[in-house]
């Protein structure tokens, strides 16, 4: 599968990368409801809670993108 | 049959057409021995990262999440966008845990996670309980795939009396069954492609022409009663409908990839770089189960609730009815027939993936190990294909002559079941730690347990935990599988003292590239 085995630091090898704490950002994000749960502010005429959400799964989108780069052989 | 919308119909039957052709033309896609269960049943293990991103996308974003979530939204308001952040939340879960379980379950050849728990913790009774949880849990989940599609042809005109009411039912049904059963997993993975391309079409359309008629997003939030526009807060000495809402997302997100049809998708991809680069792409899914949730608001705005033309529609499906309705209302005639050829084709494929990811755990963990412990290749296959049509027929004959409420019920009370063989799949992949008869008692507990709670709150999802003056309403599933876990982690130590070895088939190397 790869020929640089020996210079790999591959982050599935150890199990464990510092990257991963990325995750836990967009966890924290989105379990606290009475963070987000009001209208204002108001964006195009959509109430807060509705466009945080979806703001966040962009957010974390991008977040994944980025520890599987980081973590990629 | 007075009221049929013709010309919507004949889009839907041309489409149907199109992928009952492409369903019997996939065994020939990256062809391989569908006289081997590994090819029918994970299409050989050979899905790039492109095709994966459609087969786990054409599992997790069902017929049935299309028509239930923005009814939720419809009916309920604001609870229903729980799907976004448990979308949110099952990325990174696939992301750090799943490669790991397909780089063993590819070492050693598993094809379903009770494959792997067998493996894993040598025990055959606790395998057994991940196979009949997964069975279990899977069933209503197909028979409710059945009902998006009942919903959409219905909103098409086509209705009758007795047998001919089901007849189109039927005739889907045995075109499912039939090209399941010839080509395997590579029928809904091929078909996923087409469904998707016509999901986001739909999906967007609906987004961009409807809030236009409708005069902006501004007019339709404030079209929202205010009683559902947001949670309502909760009151004193409880977490109120906060703690509903963010068990619910977390404990579906956990309880999500546990579901065999899932872990299926994911075992048939080509490695476990494929299943991580998805993590990164399929969040595109959720962008879109977002707005999807937000048409259950347009539906409320543009008032289909209260069009006569819909009455009959909305008594016979409730609010399932919102958004075939807001199509019908929006859309001219051969742009419904491709929005409704989505949602049945939506149908579809994750009913194949269902039916697949139960027969294999029949094949594999029921028949293979108590009853005929060394079949074929080709008797194993065999097996499978029958299984899987058992299934399926199981689930029309339900869905016929079985209340849909029921059906719903079942499926509320499967993601209780199913998370509890987290313990064993998800943290068995991360660690022998466990000692495996605790990890079948806390199964043992948090199923029963759930069984409870679900019947306790009237054959509901949530449950009021209630301690210290304080009440805690929140997802049974979430409850359950801590209580699981702790008791798993107490009775560990206790049974392991008792003798025993710990038995394992695999290495430490095994769990990645």
């Amino acid at each position: 599968m790869s020929q640089q085995s020996s210079n790999r630091q591959s982050a599935s090898r150890s199990g464990w990368s510092w990257w991963y704490l990325l995750f836990v950002v967009q966890f924290i994000a989105v379990l606290w409801p009475p963070f987000y749960n009001s209208v204002e502010p108001s964006w195009a005429g959509i109430p807060f809670y509705y466009w945080y959400q979806m703001l966040w799964v962009i957010i974390g989108a991008v977040l994944t993108a980025i520890v599987y780069f980081a973590t990629e052989d | 049959m007075q009221d049929v919308n013709w010309t919507a119909l004949i889009i839907f039957v041309l489409l149907f057409g199109f992928i009952t052709w492409l369903g019997f033309a996939a065994a020939q896609w990256r062809k391989g021995d569908l006289d081997q269960l590994q090819e029918w049943g994970l299409g050989g293990r050979r899905f790039g990262t492109i095709v994966t991103w459609f087969l786990v996308g054409g599992d997790l974003y069902t017929a049935y999440t299309f028509i239930a979530v923005p009814a939720l939204a419809f009916g309920a308001g604001a609870i229903a966008f729980f799907a976004v952040p448990y979308t949110i939340m099952i990325y990174p879960i696939l992301f750090l845990v799943f490669p790991r379980l397909w780089h063993v379950c590819h070492k050693h050849n598993y094809i379903t996670p009770a494959d792997f728990v067998r493996g894993r913790f040598g025990n055959r009774w606790l395998a057994l309980a991940v196979t009949i949880t997964g069975i279990v849990a899977t069933m209503p989940y197909i028979a409710l795939q059945l009902v998006g599609l009942q919903v959409v042809i219905g909103a098409m005109g086509v209705s009758g009396t007795g047998f001919a009411a089901d007849l189109p039912l039927i005739i889907a049904f045995v075109i499912l069954a039939a090209f399941t059963y010839s080509s395997g997993l590579r029928a809904p993975a091929s078909i996923a492609i087409v469904k998707d391309i016509l999901i986001y079409t739909t999906a967007f359309a609906a987004v961009i022409v409807v809030p236009i008629e409708l005069g902006g997003f501004g007019k339709i939030f404030a079209a929202v009663p205010p009683a559902k526009l947001l949670l309502a807060v909760p009151g004193a000495n409880t977490t109120g409908v906060y703690g509903v809402y963010t068990t619910l997302a977390l404990g579906s997100a956990l309880a999500l990839f546990l579901y065999p049809h899932s872990i299926t998708g994911i075992l048939a991809a080509n490695s476990g770089h494929a299943i991580r680069r998805n993590a990164a792409m399929l969040p595109g899914y959720s962008f879109m189960l977002g707005l999807l949730a937000l048409v259950g608001f347009f539906a409320i705005a543009a008032g289909v609730g209260a069009m006569p033309e819909f009455a009959a529609g909305f008594k016979q499906f409730g609010n399932n009815f919102a958004v075939p309705a807001l199509i019908l209302h929006s859309f001219p005639s051969w742009f419904v027939g491709i929005a409704f050829a989505a949602v049945g084709i939506g149908a579809l494929v994750p009913a194949a993936i269902m039916s697949i990811a139960a027969a294999n755990l029949y094949t594999r963990n029921i028949h293979r190990e108590f009853i005929n412990k060394d079949p074929t290749d080709k008797q194993e296959a065999q097996m499978a294909k029958l299984v899987s049509l058992i299934v399926k027929l199981g689930a029309l004959i339900f869905i016929i002559f079985v209340p849909t409420q029921f059906a719903i019920y079942l499926q509320l009370l499967g993601g209780i079941l199913i998370i509890q063989t987290l313990p064993s799949v998800l943290i068995g992949v991360y660690t022998r730690w466990f000692n495996d008869w605790a990890l079948l008692v806390g199964w043992a507990v948090g199923t029963s347990a759930g069984v409870w709670m679900f019947v306790a709150a009237n054959l509901g999802p949530n449950y009021p935990l209630a301690f210290a003056g304080h009440t805690f309403p929140g997802y049974t599933a979430l409850y359950t599988v801590v209580l699981n876990l702790i008791v798993a982690i107490v009775l560990t130590p206790l049974f392991n003292a008792m003798g025993g070895k710990q038995v394992d088939a695999t290495a430490a190397a095994d769990y990645h590239a």
